[in-house]
């Protein structure tokens, strides 16, 4: 096939009307591929864009149904009515809420659950309160708690644009040499990103999803824990997961070379290379 | 160095562009230099070397200990490759009317990376 003969690709978008915490939603689903159900959750202000490598990964699409969705309020989910008299700030209890609905409305039989950056983090909370559900959880970019190194303030502001301080705060957590084409795909889906969007979600990574002191009581022989963090990534630094990793019996770490806090969007090629193993590790259990 | 950086900045068209809006001047703390940059409409209208005994200026960027030199390396290392991963280290302070470096984070990135090759040439 000439690289100019236009093709679809093999994922399917779909909107799936839902009840979620704070009433009636319209959630955006992707998924494609067939066998185990891999739900993917993407990271903060952004969308399921970030999981296209793995939506067209022949090897993976074998053997896993791969299923990304946006989080009300992000990519193409609507955010709830009324949503322009309130500030948006995700809390653990919703972020959980919400990926357990999903998952029962698309019938999803104990997923794998892999989620990064927030989705990370909320990993380690499905591990803690829900780890029957989950035939194996990975957390990419996990670390228990992130104190905020700048003022979260200047991310929503009427008079800084939005899309413009959202991507150039996170433009440093890409490694250095990940490709220039993945790494302009990556910040652009945080230049789109609603007003208060991604700032919304780090009230969740910053305050609310505080995982320190609650790690211990993670049992990964109920569910297989695995950790996934780049070299480059300052936000959950690679010792942030190897300090969760020690606390938790049974966890396993894999620190990624070359890569930073987007391993799936900013190098898709080499992030693939160090997920197959682990997901044919769970596949094989 | 600061005609070097003058010269690269005010050749860069994208740059230029990105940066149409900004106008300020910034102070650049190395720790074991200072520069004070004057920027008009993107381009730098001057780059002056200190130390200074009065300086004045819109915001500064102040680095510590080992931060400059760590970030100015020629590949630096992880957790010092960008001006946010130093701040998260405390190993750069960000101070003054912050409004045109937050509105502008992509050319100001840009333009401290021009510094710091700048200083390894």
């Amino acid at each position: 096939m000439s690289a100019f003969e236009p093709a679809f690709e093999s994922v399917v978008g779909r909107y799936l009307r839902m009840q979620l915490p704070g009433g009636s939603h319209r959630v955006y689903v992707e998924e494609a591929g067939q066998g185990i159900p891999l739900l993917c959750l993407h990271t903060a202000g952004a969308d399921t864009r970030q999981y296209r490598a793995l939506f067209n990964d022949a090897r993976i699409l074998e053997h896993f149904r791969v299923v990304a969705f946006d989080l009300p309020w992000h990519g193409k989910s609507s955010p709830p009515e009324g949503w322009q008299d309130r500030d948006y700030a995700l809390t653990s209890h919703d972020y959980m809420s919400t990926i357990l609905a999903v998952a029962d409305a698309l019938a999803l039989d104990k997923p794998v659950a892999m989620g990064c950056s927030i989705g990370g983090r909320i990993a380690l909370h499905l591990a803690l309160n829900h780890p029957e559900r989950f035939r194996a959880i990975i957390g990419l970019e996990a670390g228990a708690h992130v104190d905020p190194y700048y003022d979260l303030g200047w991310l929503h502001r009427p008079d800084v644009h939005g899309g413009e301080v959202c991507a150039g705060v996170v433009s440093g957590l890409i490694a250095p040499g990940s490709p220039e084409a993945d790494r302009w795909e990556t910040l652009w889906h945080y230049m789109q990103g609603g007003p208060g969007v991604f700032k919304g979600d780090l009230h969740f990574y910053t305050v609310d999803g505080d995982m320190r002191g609650q790690l211990g009581a993670i049992d990964t022989r109920r569910c297989p824990l695995y950790l996934m963090t780049g070299e480059y990534d300052y936000s959950c630094t690679p010792e942030d997961t190897l300090d969760v990793a020690r606390r938790i019996p049974g966890a396993e770490a894999i620190i990624m070379q070359g890569i930073g806090h987007f391993p799936m969007s900013e190098n898709p090629e080499k992030f693939l290379e160090y997920l197959r193993p682990v997901l044919e590790k769970i596949r094989g259990a | 160095m600061a005609e070097s950086v003058l010269e690269r900045i005010n050749n860069n068209e994208r740059l230029l562009r990105r940066g149409r809006l900004v106008n300020a001047c910034v102070l650049i703390d190395t720790g074991e230099a200072s520069w004070l940059v004057a920027i008009a409409a993107g381009r730098l209208a001057s780059v002056a070397r200190g130390p200074f005994v009065m300086p004045s200026w819109d915001f500064a960027l102040r680095f510590s200990g080992e931060g400059w030199q760590r970030y100015a390396s020629p590949e630096p290392q992880p957790g010092f490759n960008d001006l946010f991963a130093l701040m998260k280290r405390r190993l750069l302070r960000v101070e003054g009317n912050l409004h045109p470096f937050m509105s502008n984070l992509f050319y100001f990135k840009a333009v401290l990376a021009e510094f710091s090759q700048a200083q390894r040439t």
